[in-house]
């Protein structure tokens, strides 16, 4: 399943081409590999090919295609990768979706795939509006403290009375009418853009005041506010929504950025020991930690669940090469085309697959990271590095739960877990990349001017 | 503010190669565990969705998979389950391959065993859907039959073998059970039924015949006793033995009668053939304290005593117990104290006896076939040990026939066949009661089968059952089916 060729034009051309052929390209190679994938699927398990199928790969073709005009409208030099990257995964997705949407009479989930389909639709529209309305990301610094609230509101949303929902004991959902939603996700869009903003303008504060001690550099006292609210955010949301997951996330991605603005190690120092000493507090404070950390260390103890033992079978029977699409029995394991969509990849496709789908997430990071080193301006550089590291991160505390790096926490898997708010959020992350991507690999002949903007940048520069 | 995005993508590096790791280590290094490990479902359904090989006797299935239109795809099927249910035990997809041969063979019947690699190569690149070697049994229907009609609604177990070949004619435990009840499709009957027959207390699971709590032999054992005897050259079948009304147990009070309180001999100095022939207990008693405890340990070991056994299924290994005093050594010598043995064990004396005192190694198995019917196994008759010289055996048979002839079991006799046989009835417990045996083989001096047959007592105590009134008509019964006129 080789997906991505390297291109070679990224940076020595950069000026020249702005990579939207290759996009293309790739992505004709992508939505190939999905119609391969769904057609794979539809005639193993069934043994026929619905009418409707034509219309899916049309649909989403046509998706793809709608979001790669509008780069060549409104992008011209974005990354030409981060678009097939993410194409390709969703539409993984959906095929997996779809294929345990199929097993006859299980779980009663028919219909998710549609569903996602819509969600995607929904979510790639949202990245298309995104490219369209934010004409320069370094517009989004304006609202640094709107982010802010929208992330305290977002995470606190389903706390509220009659919205909120509690789905397998974790407070994360609010549902309205037929409709459920995890505001979390999108929390974390808003929360990255708070940082980058807040830090953009405390850096030097942050990374030039101080004592040093044993080869440390240790921040003022008041300095330490902004570390402490986000850890008390995290714990948090940990107490109040039992989420190990997001709690996790949110931390690690106000440490990273919080290193990468002050460039200074301490910071990673406290915040390693501010995460550790809230995670043995969780551990002796909750049981379903407790039980987490049990299963960690042993997936078959009895009298606990056997989600991570049924998901650790489906791995082991996929083996090297995997059954075959459409060939295992992923549906055994619970939440297989959500939090565990991976172990049923893994089953399907072997640890082959999964590593090619490791590297489609590797990739996608990369090129997120590549974006941050290419920006010439402080908040889309502390901005992508806060997304494309938000994408590392869930992947890893997912994947890593299932395969026993990590105790298990409940986690979606970018673009390819069935759920809308997930998908709206990580295509949202891709269009923000997208944009950030364009600033940065945009000759300086066609550098976009906005006064108002370049007028804030020039004030901070001196401090 | 580059250096920390780089670092931070060494970090990133890290994480991702952390998963591919972690990956690999499931996925290559502990897939095979992990899919062995009980309760896998996966493995479960793989292994029930293929085409499990059929089981034989005599050509006609008695366990076959018949395809379905549901999810599980085959159906386990048991021709004659009232026959054969220990035989085949059940394959069911709840409890996955249990008891009998589906248990014994499942690496065979699944088609995952070693020695179908080739088929499995061949199915592979044609294309053709995977499945299972087929097994032909040794077993005689008709004294399978004949076995279960004569035990009839009574607890109990009985085994014939070739006593030439070591070929398993009849494998029999009463009560039994119905295989596709636990095999069905309906996955919630089927768990009230493993339930219900798991909480049983006549436990219709257990193979009497070869596993379950061993048998005290009761008198049968007398055979080794006197095979002992013989071995030793200090006794000849006309050897007079101390045998009296009654025998008391060396170093107590208790005295130990014979049965119905009859004498052995007018002068209470039966010979060694008398003795077997009325079943002596004071002889029996005394000759077992002159023998000693070593003799006789030595020679039920001879006859495969405390050795593993597998016919496929593993036959629990009889015992003859140790660390005797002179008391408990006297009870040994008839059967009784902590002897105990399986009814494939005493089918295997009678057969060492019939077959010149060479023990051949009991098999259930005939043939191994491929889906292709190609033969890929075929069974070699082995011998286990050579457990008395044929003098001795000629001796034994010779004082068995008499049994059959004039003695305690008379009721296995047969029109025109000469039998050799001996009856036993085994006390167990405190109250009296008694499981009546008897072993066996015909002909005579031509012996085509050899049999075990224990009938449980029907009560809790003394229901004046004996071996010759209650197991020698099973025993007939089975003996006339298996000799061929």
């Amino acid at each position: 399943m080789s997906t991505t060729t390297p291109t070679p034009s990224t940076v020595t051309s950069l000026a020249v081409r702005s990579g939207r052929t290759i996009e293309m390209l790739l992505l004709v190679l992508a939505v190939g590999i999905v119609t391969l994938a769904y057609v794979a699927v539809n005639l193993t398990v069934t043994g026929e090919l619905p009418a409707d199928v034509w219309w899916h790969v049309g649909i989403y073709s046509a998706l793809a295609a709608g979001l790669h005009v509008v780069l060549r409208l409104r992008a011209r030099y974005a990354d030409p990768l981060l678009l097939p990257l993410a194409t390709l995964l969703n539409g993984l997705g959906l095929v997996m979706i779809h294929r345990i949407d199929l097993v006859p009479g299980q779980l009663g989930t028919s219909g998710v795939a549609s569903r996602q389909l819509l969600w995607t639709g929904l979510a790639m529209a949202m990245a298309a509006a995104v490219l369209v309305l934010l004409r320069d990301h370094r517009v989004l610094r304006r609202y640094t403290y709107i982010a802010m609230a929208l992330g305290f509101v977002l995470l606190l949303l389903p706390m509220l009375p009659f919205i909120g929902e509690t789905v397998n004991g974790s407070r994360l959902w609010i549902r309205i009418g037929p409709f459920s939603f995890q505001p979390g996700e999108l929390a974390k869009i808003a929360v990255a853009v708070f940082f980058a903003g807040y830090l953009v303008s405390t850096r030097d504060a942050l990374s030039l005041v101080g004592r040093r001690v044993l080869g440390l550099q240790l921040p003022r006292a008041r300095d330490l506010g902004p570390i402490l609210v986000a850890w008390s955010l995290s714990v948090l949301i940990l107490v109040l929504q039992r989420d190990l997951g997001s709690s996790l996330l949110f931390f690690g991605l106000f440490v990273a950025m919080l290193y990468v603005a002050t460039e200074r190690t301490s910071w990673i120092v406290i915040g390693l020991a501010l995460f550790a000493s809230g995670a043995v507090l969780a551990w002796r404070l909750f049981s379903h930690v407790q039980s987490r950390v049990t299963l960690w260390l042993d997936p078959f103890a009895p009298d606990q669940s056997d989600q991570v033992a049924k998901g650790l079978m489906g791995l082991a029977h996929g083996g090297i090469f995997g059954a075959g699409l459409g060939n295992g029995y992923p549906y055994i394991t619970y939440y297989a085309n959500s939090d565990y969509i991976v172990a049923s990849f893994g089953e399907e496709l072997g640890m082959v697959g999964l590593f090619a789908l490791l590297m489609l997430y590797a990739l996608l990071v990369e090129r997120g990271l590549r974006t941050a080193i290419g920006s010439r301006d402080g908040f889309g550089k502390l901005l992508a590095v806060g997304l494309s590291f938000t994408v590392a991160l869930q992947v890893f505390v997912i994947v890593g739960g299932i395969t026993r790096v990590i105790p298990l926490t409940g986690l979606t898997t970018p673009f390819l877990s069935a759920g809308g708010s997930s998908l709206l959020a990580n295509w949202i992350i891709v269009a923000l990349l997208l944009r950030i991507s364009d600033a940065a690999r945009r000759p300086i002949s066609e550098r976009r001017q906005d006064p108002s903007i370049d007028a804030a940048e020039r004030a901070e520069a001196p401090r | 503010m580059n250096t920390p995005v780089r670092r931070l993508a060494l970090v990133v590096f890290a994480m991702f190669t952390a998963l591919l790791l972690s990956t690999t280590w499931i996925q290559f290094v502990q897939a095979d565990d992990l899919r062995d490990r009980a309760g896998n479902r996966r493995t479960l359904i793989e292994n029930y969705s293929r085409d499990r090989g059929a089981i034989l006797v005599d050509g006609n299935p008695i366990a076959s998979s018949e395809p379905t239109d549901d999810e599980l795809e085959w159906l386990r099927r048991y021709q004659q389950p009232s026959r054969y249910a220990h035989v085949t035990g059940y394959y069911s997809f709840t409890y996955g391959a249990g008891l009998g041969l589906e248990r014994a063979e499942d690496s065979l019947l699944a088609g995952t065993d070693d020695s179908l690699f080739y088929q499995r190569l061949s199915d592979v690149v044609t294309g053709r859907p995977a499945s299972g070697a087929s097994l032909e049994l040794t077993i005689d229907p008709d004294v399978q039959a004949a076995a279960v009609e004569a035990l009839g609604d009574r607890r109990g177990a009985a085994v014939a073998l070739d006593p030439r070949t070591g070929e398993i004619l009849a494998m029999v435990s009463r009560p039994s059970f119905d295989p596709n009840a636990l095999s069905s499709h309906r996955l919630s009957a089927v768990d009230e039924a493993y339930v219900a027959l798991t909480e049983d207390p006549a436990r219709p699971l257990t193979n009497r015949a070869i596993a379950g709590d061993l048998y005290p032999p009761g008198s049968t054992f007398k055979l080794v006793v006197a095979a002992a005897a013989l071995e030793s050259g200090e006794y000849e079948p006309d050897t007079e033995l101390e045998g009296g009304l009654t025998y008391t147990l060396p170093g107590t009070e208790t005295t130990l009668p014979n049965f119905g309180g009859a004498a052995c001999d007018p002068e209470d100095r039966p010979t060694l053939a008398e003795s077997v022939q009325v079943s002596c207990n004071t002889s029996f008693a005394w000759l077992a304290g002159e023998l000693g405890e070593d003799a006789l340990r030595q020679q039920s070991e001879a006859f495969g005593f405390g050795e593993p056994l597998e016919v496929p299924m593993s036959v629990t290994p009889s015992i003859y117990p140790d660390e005797l005093d002179d008391a408990q050594l006297a009870l040994t010598g008839i059967g009784q104290f902590e002897v105990r043995e399986t009814p494939m064990q005493v089918a295997m004396i009678s057969a060492a006896i019939a077959n010149g005192g060479v023990t051949m190694t009991p098999y259930l198995v005939e043939e191994v076939r491929n889906s292709d019917l190609e033969v890929i196994e075929s069974a070699e008759p082995r011998t286990r040990s050579r457990a008395v010289s044929s003098q001795t055996a000629q001796q034994l048979t010779d004082m068995m026939e008499l049994v059959v002839e004039q003695g305690s079991g008379q009721s296995a006799a047969l029109p025109g066949v000469e039998v050799a046989g001996k009856t036993g009835t085994a006390e167990y417990g405190d109250s009296g009661a008694a499981h009546a045996w008897f072993t066996g083989f015909a002909p005579a001096e031509d012996p085509q089968i050899a049999v075990a047959v224990i009938v449980e007592s029907a009560t809790d105590n003394w229901a004046g059952e004996t071996g010759g009134q209650v197991a020698a008509p099973v025993a007939r019964a089975m003996l006339d089916a298996g000799v061929e006129r």
